[in-house]
Parts: structure tokens; sequence; C-alpha cells
């Protein structure tokens, strides 16, 4: 919010000073602030390797590695990379190359458009060079002026000369100053890891619901930690990285911490980015009974009362069987709600968005097992889960998380079985999103991703979960008991554990009360015989 | 002419009634957790009802010692004599206006049904109710106290029953004080330590 106004703000001092010390070139006349406290020890204005003109980002990058010599191989090791992670409990190999999910579906024939949120230049098909050095992209994580954008289609390239795109649509997507950008590296922060997992789902907020653009800047009611005007968190406060390699996964989450705070000097190898890896396991220092709920319910169970609390909804149920639709004249349609939010559009079907939602709650013990391309689905009424979550109230391992999930209704092949990978994105004859054909959308896409398909399409209905753990409320803000001590318990659904209240027993207050009833009949049968009697006497 | 004896001291009245406060204002409290109605809300109704609970165990402490150090326990020892003609009176003979059957002293202020109503009181219920409030509220410590494979849910179920019992009884005990020679002879004397016998 501040930034623009402040570039607007530079803009208009800058006209002024051109007005009145006549013409000068812009660029020089701008006088860049010194920032008022300096977190580095080296200003990249100053390396005369970065005062030149670059073409494009893999010419950034050499000269990034000039000195950073071993930071492209650190790289090459990650998630962020390679997207692709082997999960040494269930020993399926999954990462954005390999899942199926119910948002956009799959990457497979689409890198061209996917590929923008990754951390490197040029990931067009199935062929990218993993080992290339000077194709990671050191500044979608190290921009700090903003301005670094990759559009979706250049294949993770940023534009640097204005272009036409797509050719012929007469929209002109600006070219950035590599240069500029490239002199202005520092530390990441909310909205370079934002740019792309705020925007998860293809959209601000659609996929997470815990993660949107609202963290950018957040209030503390939104962010106790991250609140910008207190704390200040970003994300790598949490997620420390280690040789560029970012600690957390949602393929391999930690659902239970039993490690204590970390402390510098003690060994351990456990999550970072976990609420105990500071807080410790007996945060609450007034209330020893909060500290025995800790044992079952995860943190952010009660810390976390609704997430998009940001004003901005996140997606909740997409529905790709009532794509394809198109008005009178051949076009493609677009349907928003009152909020100007898209509820239909031709090329992706109906969503149903929300802010503020409750939660649902799961036992979840951290393992979660995802149903690949090369697994076999059965259409019935039981939604088919994209990742299962593992846990119950007896495994010792489990504790009762805050979910999102995502109910999605995706293409399916009826007669082998599997989910399968359309090709959505592209400016081609086959991509769905531009001609709203399945038969060569999910033909094109599953020889893409080298999976057999029948010819035949069905739709089936999936549901993916996400466990909710940022949009940490302040205290105060945290959960009443009587959220889960109650008949309408958030809980609900949590079988293995007695909660008072939730699970009152209706035959012992059925007894209990007719006692009690039994009892005043008897006393008032009693009382009025006796002043009955008493008359008589 | 009434005669007039001294039957509950100072200490035994305050204890007494103070008692009487502290359980109406658990079972209002009690209820309230338990989701019947909402007065204070689950949160509050907990904290305050815990707050009554220390408050009644350390009147208990002193009434202990009391009853110990001025040997009233012994008016709780439980007596056959006389209870079938109390049940009699309760059930006939109030209402034919006939006399109590039970002449009361100093040395034996309870009828021989009241002895054994407020021994099973103490006996049973009240236990029933402190073992099972004492566990729940020490849910936490538990496995540092190695109680282990207690379900919850016993403890739980065990402190409602002894809350419905203590309600009935509760009632019957209020309306029993009607059952004096005179309506109000029982809760005078509970207040200012003087029965009037016939």
């Amino acid at each position: 919010m501040k930034q623009p106004f402040i570039r607007i703000a530079l803009l208009a001092c800058c006209a002024g000073w051109l007005v009145a010390n006549g013409p000068a070139l812009a660029d020089d006349a701008a006088p860049e602030p010194k920032p008022l406290k300096l977190t580095t020890t080296a200003d990249h204005t100053k390396f005369k390797e970065l005062q030149k003109q670059f073409n494009s980002g893999p010419e950034v990058t050499k000269a990034c590695l000039a000195c950073h010599t071993e930071a492209a191989g650190q790289i090459h090791r990650t998630k962020h990379w390679k997207w692709e992670y082997l999960n040494p409990d269930t020993k399926q190999t999954l990462g954005k190359k390999t899942v199926v999910n119910n948002f956009c579906i799959s990457i497979a024939s689409n890198y061209a458009s996917c590929t923008s949120c990754h951390v490197g230049y040029g990931w067009k098909d199935a062929n990218f060079d993993f080992k290339s050095e000077e194709n990671v992209d050191c500044l979608a994580c190290h921009d700090t002026s903003g301005n670094y954008k990759k559009p979706p289609g250049f294949a993770g390239n940023p534009v640097v000369k204005d272009t036409e795109f797509p050719p012929g649509s007469g929209k002109i997507i600006k070219g950035i100053d590599l240069s500029k950008i490239a002199q202005k590296v520092g530390k990441t922060s909310r909205d370079t890891c934002g740019a792309c997992h705020f925007n998860g789902g293809g959209g601000d907020g659609v996929k997470h619901g815990d993660m949107d653009s609202s963290l950018a800047a957040p209030t503390k009611e939104l962010d106790v930690h991250m609140d910008a005007e207190g704390l200040d968190f970003t994300c790598g406060t949490c997620h420390t990285s280690s040789s560029h390699d970012v600690a957390g996964s949602r393929y391999a989450p930690t659902a239970q911490d039993k490690q204590g705070a970390r402390i510098r000097g003690k060994a351990d190898k456990g999550n970072p980015a976990t609420c105990v890896a500071c807080h410790g396991n007996g945060p609450h220092k007034k209330e020893a009974r909060l500290n025995q709920h800790a044992t079952k319910i995860a943190c952010q169970t009660c810390h976390i009362p609704t997430y998009a609390r940001g004003g901005i909804p996140t997606k909740m149920v997409w529905d790709w069987s009532t794509a394809g639709k198109r008005d009178a004249e051949g076009k493609q349609i677009t349907k928003k709600d009152a909020k100007g939010h898209i509820i239909y559009e031709s090329r992706k079907g109906d969503f149903t968005l929300a802010e503020n939602v409750k939660p649902e709650y799961v036992w979840f013990n951290g393992q979660v097992t995802y149903t690949l391309i090369t697994d076999k689905v059965e259409k019935s009424e039981q939604r088919t889960p994209i990742n299962k979550l593992g846990g119950s109230p007896t495994d010792g391992k489990s504790m009762i998380w805050p979910m999102k999930i995502f109910r999605g209704t995706q293409p399916y092949d009826p007669v082998n079985k599997t989910l399968v990978t359309p090709h959505t994105a592209g400016n081609d004859d086959t991509g769905y999103w531009k001609n709203l054909d399945w038969d060569k959308a999910i033909t094109v896409g599953m020889k893409d991703s080298g999976h057999p398909f029948s010819g035949k399409i069905d739709f089936i209905k999936t549901e993916m979960s996400w466990p909710i753990t940022h949009m940490v409320a302040p205290k105060e803000k945290a959960l009443g008991c009587v959220e889960c001590h109650s008949k309408q318990s958030r809980l609900a659904g949590i079988q293995g554990i007695y909660i008072p209240v939730r699970d009152n027993n209706k035959l012992l207050d059925t007894i209990g009360w007719s006692i009690v009833f039994l009892t005043m009949l008897g006393v008032f049968v009693h009382g009025a015989i006796r002043v009955v009697s008493s008359r008589k006497h | 002419m009434a005669e007039r004896i001294y039957v509950f001291k100072r200490f035994e009245r305050f204890w007494h009634w103070s008692q009487a406060g502290l359980i109406m204002f658990l079972m209002l409290t009690a209820f309230d957790i338990h989701g019947t109605y909402t007065i204070f809300g689950f949160e509050k109704a907990v904290a305050y009802h815990t707050i009554a609970a220390w408050s009644l165990i350390g009147l208990w402490v002193f009434a202990i010692f009391w009853h110990f150090t001025t040997g009233e326990w012994k008016q709780y020892i439980p007596t056959t004599e006389k209870v079938l003609a109390m049940v009699h009176y309760y059930s006939v003979g109030i209402f034919r206006n006939e006399p109590h059957p039970f002449k009361l002293t100093q040395l034996r202020k309870h009828n021989p049904l009241q002895r054994l109503a407020y021994l099973g009181i103490m006996l049973f219920v009240g236990p029933l109710i402190w073992v099972t409030g004492v566990l729940y509220l020490f849910y936490s410590d538990w496995a540092r106290l190695g109680i282990t494979g207690l379900p919850l849910e016993w403890v739980a179920t065990g402190h409602i029953v002894g809350a419905f019992m203590m309600l009935a009884f509760l009632i019957a005990h209020v309306y029993l004080t009607t059952a004096g020679h005179t309506p109000m002879a029982h809760i005078k004397a509970m207040i200012t330590g003087w029965e009037e016998v016939e």
C-alpha cells in the first residue's frame, strides 16, 4: 500500500525538479533515499557487474553467479527448483511436476503458463534442463523493488521489451528494466514469496485460504506475527533457509512437534517453521489446562479462528463439469458475484468463493498420500481424495488440525479409471481455455504427461485438504471454550475423544432430570395434601 | 408451652448457610457448564465453579475439624430406631396432624431419616462429586500423577450423576425444612440456633 504512494510522491518531486532545473535524464535525476536500516553489507547499485543493460533473466543470473558462485548449485537441490519431492514415508514422488490437483489440475503441457512461478527461466516443456545454472532465477525471490514480474505464458521469463500477448490480442505487456531490479536485490520478503504463494491456484487467495495478498502488509488482527506495524515477520522468519533450502512442507507437514523450543546449539533436524519451534510445548503460562489441550490439539486449531480473513475470498468449490458454455454469439462467458468476483467462466466452470471461513477439523499425523495420475480412481458418491491425510485419535502422532477442504469436480478417464491432465493454458488449438474442447485438451495433455487415455471423458468429485497454519490471530481472538464445548461444537466430527458438553450423555440427562422432576412432583403433592388436610383439622 | 432447645451452634449455622450458598452457586454454574442454559457461559462458569469448589473444600476442612473436636460427628451415626415411625409420619401421620414421633434433643438433633439421608450424602454423593471433581480439575496432571487408563468420560459421568443426586436432595431437603411442628420452625432454628419443641 505504502510503496506505490512513495513512488508517486517521488515521481512528483522528480517532475518538480525537472521543471526547475531544465531538461535532464529522468533516471539520473531521481535521488534514491538511503534506506533507514541497512540490513546488508553490500550495496548492489555500486557493483559494476550490474551497471549494464540486461536483455534476459539468465544474463542477470550470470552476473549474480560471478560472485555468488555456489548459489545456483544450492538452488538445484531444492523443491523450488525441481518441483519434485520424494516423500520418505510414503515413497511417493510428488512435487508440482508430478501431482494432480483439483484446481488447474496439472502442469503437464501447460508449462509455459505454470512456470511463471518457477525459480528458473525457460521451462517451457518436459525437456527443461535442470542442470543449467544460468536458468536459475535469483530475482524472483531477491527482488526488493516490487517491479519484477514473470507473466504466465513466458515459461518463467520476465518480459524486458513491451510485448503484445497473446499475439494478435492487442494487449501489451510492459517490459521491465532488469538492470534496476538487479541493483536492488536483497532479502526475501512477504512480497517476493507472496508473488507465487499468495496466488496459488491461479489468483489471489484462490488455493490456500490462509495465504493471500492481505498478508503483504497485514494488521495485527490478521496475523499477529506478520503485523506490518508490529512484529513484522517475513515468511523467512519462520520458514528459515539453509543453503537456499526453505523449511516447511505441505507434502510432509509436521503435525506434532514434541521437540520444544529450538535453542542454538541444540542438535535437531526438526522443522523450524512450527509454532512449537519458538513457543515450546507449554506456551500457556496462566492456564495449565490449555497446555493439556495442546497435547492433542494443534495450536492452529484455536489460534486461527477463521481463514481468508483479510478481505480476499478463497475458492471453496470448483466444478469443471459446467465449463464450456458459450453465449448466443459463441463467445466465452464470465459471471461475477455482487462483489465482482468471478463465479463462472466458460474456460473453467463454476466456483464457490468464501471469506472468513471456519475450518473443518481432522485428526492429522502429518502423513499425506496423494492420488497420482497412475492411481486408480472409482467414481462414487464419496469424493475421491486428491490427498489423503493420515491420522487417528489413537496413533499417538495425531493432533486435531484445521483444514481447508477444497472440493472439486474434474475430468477423469472412466475406462482407465484415472484422473487426467488436460492441456488448459496455451495459445494453440488444443488448449481448453481457448477452445473449450475436452477431447483435444485431454488427448494432448495426457500425451504430454505420458499416461494412457481411453478417449472417454467423465467427471469425478474430488476433495483436497489444505492444513491451515497462517493468519494466526492475536491471543484475545483465539477460540473460546464454547466453540468446541457446546452441542454445536466445531469439533462435531472428531471421534475418539470425550469433549465435555459436546458429548453429554442424553440418557444420563434424561434419567437425571426425571429424578429431579419426580422429586419436585413428590414435594408438591406432599405439600398440597398437607395444606388440604391441615384445613380439615 | 413450647420448650426451646439450642440445637445449632454458631459455627454450625455459619457452616450450613455458607455451604448452602456455595452449593446453590455450584449448581447454577454446573448446569451452565453442562449446556443446560447460559448465564455466565462455559468459560466463566468453569472459572466460578472452580473457585466455589475450592471455597467449599476449605469450608469442609473446617467443618470436619469442628465435627471431630466437638464430637458432633456422632449425630450422624445411623440408627434403625424409629425409622419406620418416621416413614409412617411423613407418609400418613403428617396429614392427620399426628404428633412427631421423634423427640429432638441436643444430642439427637437429627431424626433417624435425616441421619440416614445426611450420611448418604456425606458418604456417597459428596465423595462422588469431590473425587470426580478433583480428578476433572487436575486432568492436565493425570499423566504426571500416574493416572492412566481412566477414561475422562467416566469421571465426567460420575460428576454429573452426583450433581443430579445433589439437586434432588436439595429439593427434598428444602421442602422437609417446612415439616417441623410449624412450617417455619426448622428454618428458624437453622438461623437462630433455637428449635421450639412441643
